[in-house]
């Protein structure tokens, strides 16, 4: 057990606590004490950063199930830990955020920050857990969570809704996952992310490479919200916006990416590998950002533009698996790594960022009552803080200085254009796509972003149409969105610290050859009149004039054909799937025991013959044989007729009597069999239940408009299952007559009279060696008597006693 | 003798299987009656029929029979009796309190 195991569990031990203290201190506002974590989390880890930035890694152990080569091992790498530090840092600010967002007199605060605390504790385990089983139960525990806290106010449909959609996507992309691992494992043999990558090329080369790829890629894309998947982020934004802010933009959401990049020294290198992943994340990259435009919803704005970022990191860490295709020291792996840098890069800046600007919508939201754009405007005098920080957030994720987004949109640029020359894996025809849907894109991005701002703070204010007074938020709801707004422009101007600490740790876990090649390179946000320039100047360009004939060309969303709505594909899909399920359930479960009886036959019949039939097992031992003398075959025929005779006949009466016979000559049958014991209790018993059969048989009063006599008509099928069965034992029986596995163990009662006292082994054994055995028995006998008592008694008092006659 | 109790125990289970699969439930539990003797002769037959005196240490011989199946049984008459008797009065009750013991129309309504 090391610190950093302590470190992940910290926050679901400290879940236990919240409850007690929600009900212990019912005046302060519970997330106070669960801002501890978060801060002791990161505090701790930060600690970890020196000894990164000298290019060391740390690695501790506990075993679990050694056995199965599972074990909860921790590995603090560039790319865990940064985001470890992200989970634990945005987490801080967004509980101080949320104290001033939700009421404590109102709302549930045990629940929320348990499942809060839930989600940070998987999250943590997911970037910092080696191996992969550990690994996949803690992304379905953030699922779980992100579930959970879609659904905080489960009172509304539409959270109920959203929950369970995005519960439905990432857990089907989660079973991928954990279908994905188990092939690794069987190609490598191993559960160790680090010994995978060892492996990677027995991976590659194996024929399993390409399902095990997809179907980790499905987990990754469905994580992270990346096209078709993405339908679930939408709906997502019916939580809280804390969680917003939290899950659906900083953390959870790029639990994808960090997968990806996780397992890009494994699989990357690859033309596979590379395509999937580029053009997936442009393809989303373009998607989100031309449907963030159309949207009237704040949140749903922002969800848009999250899943169209989100693609953007995604399409660079695929551009950047391309260096792994050079060998270490190559000019390639530099050139194409870059875009991996990029990548990281912009991921911590989207992580700043988007956190504030998910927070300022939720300040809007909580001091108007509404975030429908169209009843929104003219806030900007109204909430000066707010709005300055809406400002730097939105001008950032457009790509402009002097943001962080700047930087990284730039590094972006960069990375494409060195994509678009690759002369490998066939891109020299298709390249040059990669620049150009980027451009597209960012020109939208600029729009979404002025729209943002300029719909909510500027233009008219229209006091008529929102439901609270406006005014600005409380200094505490401030404080963390100023603190990322903060680090927003920190980062542009001081862009060398993360670097070093940061990013360059970060590509080399994800990149090992390019481990030093960024040693001596320097992040500034001035290269001179290069390309990139000239394409974040036109996009600022055709941006602007594009903002201003919006009206004009926003009709145009309306022409979007109807299938290309993926949301109608999901709900057509699950209600098809339910509609399905409820005809096999319909079909097969009919409501009748009988037919429940006749899959469990039909089933011994398949399970028990079949098997029999393909082990050709059936022997026939006819040396050491039993005599059989006359009596016995007299016996035997009583036996069979009264058999015959329970089966055809229609009378009750018969039937009752005919299985008293058969009884009585199963007593005979031990008798000659030599077992006195059993004969003489088999008479007792069966004496005892043909008088309970007929005193009931005696007592049930005739039925109205049918007579005492009633029977059935001969069921063939039923008789051909019975058959069947009957027929299977005697095989059975048949078979292991011949069969001695072992010395039998009942010489061991030989001794009963020494060891007991006893001249009859059997009762020996009954009261004796198995004493305990046979007490129990009389327990059963004794539950089942009060069973009946139960029965007899129980209804008479029920009525009142006007049944006391019957 | 074997194949005799073999195919005996085969008429025994094929009879109960179909009682059990039967609309009555007093056939029913007739029914499992039955099956319960195939079970018990099963577990004799298996176990070797007529090999020497039966397991009482007073009678002088070279070999007795195995008493381990013979308790097995003897316990599970016991309880095939209980359950069979607590089954019968649940019967008796149904019959007593729907008025009916036929299986179709003892069937929950649909679509609970």
């Amino acid at each position: 057990m090391s610190w950093v195991h302590l470190m992940i569990v910290l926050p679901l031990l400290f879940a236990v606590l919240i409850p007690l203290l929600y009900k212990a201190f019912p005046r302060i506002h519970t997330g106070w004490f669960v801002l501890v974590v978060p801060v002791v989390i990161f505090g701790y880890l930060a600690t970890y950063l020196p000894m990164l930035a000298n290019g060391e890694t740390a690695l501790y152990e506990i075993p679990w199930i050694p056995y199965l080569d599972i074990n909860f091992t921790v590995f603090v790498d560039g790319l865990g830990l940064i985001f470890a530090l992200i989970i634990s840092g945005i987490g801080a600010l967004v509980i101080i955020y949320s104290i001033y967002y939700l009421s404590k007199a109102r709302e549930a605060l045990h629940n929320f920050y348990v499942y809060l605390m839930m989600f940070m504790g998987a999250m943590l385990g997911v970037v910092l857990s080696d191996n992969m089983i550990v690994l996949y139960l803690f992304w379905e525990l953030t699922s779980i969570s992100s579930f959970l806290l879609i659904a905080y106010w489960y009172q509304r449909k539409q959270s109920r809704f959203g929950a369970q959609k995005a519960m439905l996507i990432t857990v089907l992309g989660g079973f991928a996952m954990l279908a994905s691992i188990i092939m690794i494992h069987n190609i490598t043999g191993t559960f160790s992310i680090r010994e995978v990558i060892a492996q990677s090329d027995l991976l590659v080369q194996h024929d399993l490479f390409l399902p095990a790829m997809l179907l980790l890629l499905l987990g990754a894309f469905t994580k992270s919200a990346q096209f078709p998947f993405h339908i679930w982020l939408p709906d997502a934004m019916e939580a809280p916006t804390p969680i917003s802010a939290y899950l659906h933009s900083a953390t959870m959401v790029k639990a994808g990416i960090y997968l990806v990049a996780r397992f890009t020294p494994a699989f990357g290198g690859t033309p596979e590998w590379f395509w999937i992943v580029t053009f997936v994340g442009l393809f989303t990259l373009i998607w989100g950002s031309l449907n963030a435009v159309k949207q009237r919803d704040l949140k749903g704005l922002l969800a848009f533009s999250t899943i169209s970022q989100l693609g953007l990191i995604m399409s660079l860490l695929g551009m950047g698996s391309a260096a792994l295709y050079f060998n270490p020291g190559d000019q390639g792996v530099q050139l194409h790594a870059y875009a991996v840098l990029a990548a990281v890069f912009h991921l911590i800046n989207h992580s700043t960022f988007k956190g504030s600007l998910f927070m300022v919508v939720g300040i809007v939201d909580h001091e108007t009552g509404t975030r429908d754009m169209r009843k929104l405007g003219g806030l900007m005098t109204i909430m000066p803080v707010s709005f300055t920080l809406a400002v730097i957030g939105s001008l950032s994720m457009a790509g402009l200085p002097p943001f962080n987004g700047f930087i990284s949109k730039e590094m972006f640029f960069t990375g494409t254009l060195n994509a678009a020359n690759l002369d490998i894996f066939n891109m020299a025809t298709y390249g040059a796509i990669i620049p150009i849907v980027a451009w597209v894109a960012s020109v939208f991005t600029f729009i979404y972003s002025i729209i943002l701002v300029y719909r909510t703070f500027l233009g008219k204010y229209q006091p008529e149409r929102l439901e609270k007074k406006a005014h600005e938020a409380p200094l505490g709801m401030l404080i963390p969105p100023s603190i990322l707004g903060f680090l927003v422009l920190a980062i542009f101007f001081f862009p060398n610290v993360i670097g070093d600490y940061a990013l360059k740790p970060m590509v080399a876990s994800i990149i090992p050859s390019a481990a030093g090649v960024f040693d001596d390179y320097t992040i500034s946000w001035w290269h001179g009149f290069v390309p990139e320039l000239f394409m974040t100047m036109a996009v600022v360009a055709l941006g602007l004039i594009l903002f201003a004939t919006l009206n004009r060309w926003i009709g145009l969303y309306n022409h979007m054909p109807q299938w290309m709505h993926l949301n109608n594909w999901f709900k057509h899909g699950l209600s098809g799937m339910e509609r399905g399920s409820h005809k096999v359930i319909d079909w097969h479960m009919t409501g009748y025991i009988r037919d429940y009886l006749m899959y469990i036959f039909i089933t011994i019949i398949l399970i028990v013959g079949g098997s029999y039939f393909m082990l050709n097992d059936f022997t026939l031992y006819t040396d050491n044989l039993a005599s059989i003398n006359l009596f016995e075959i007299v016996l035997a025929l009583v036996l069979l007729g009264s058999t015959v005779l329970v089966m055809a006949t229609r009378s009750r009466l018969t039937a009752v009597v005919s299985v008293g016979v058969l009884g009585y000559v199963v007593a005979l049958f031990f008798i000659i069999l030599r077992a006195p014991d059993l004969a003489l209790t088999q008479l007792a018993i069966e004496t005892v239940s043909v008088a309970l059969y007929l005193l009931c048989f005696y007592h049930l009063p005739k039925l109205k408009g049918r007579g005492e006599e009633e029977g059935e008509k001969f069921k063939v099928g039923n008789f051909i299952i019975a058959l069947g069965i009957g027929s299977l034992v005697t095989l059975l029986a048949l078979s292991v007559n011949g069969y001695n596995l072992f010395e039998p163990i009942s010489t061991y009662y030989g001794d009963s009279y020494d060891l007991a006292g006893a001249a009859n082994m059997v009762n020996a054994i009954l009261a004796d060696f198995r004493a305990f055995d046979t007490f129990l028995e009389i327990f059963v006998v004794a539950i089942a008597a009060l069973g009946v008592y139960a029965l007899v008694r129980l209804r008479l008092e029920k009525r009142g006693g006007t049944d006391e006659s019957q | 003798m074997e194949i005799l109790m073999s195919i005996l125990i085969g008429v025994l289970i094929t009879a109960g299987t179909y009682l059990v699969m039967s609309r009555s439930l007093l056939r029913i539990i007739l029914g499992t009656s039955v099956i319960g003797h195939g079970a018990l002769l099963l577990l004799l037959t298996t176990a070797g029929l007529k090999e020497g005196a039966p397991p009482i240490t007073n009678i002088e011989a070279l070999t007795y029979a195995d008493p381990l199946p013979q308790a097995l049984i003897l316990t599970a008459i016991v309880i095939n009796f209980a359950t069979t008797g607590f089954f019968l009065v649940l019967a008796y009750r149904a019959y007593k309190e729907l008025g009916t013991d036929d299986m179709d129309k003892l069937r929950g309504i649909d679509d609970e």
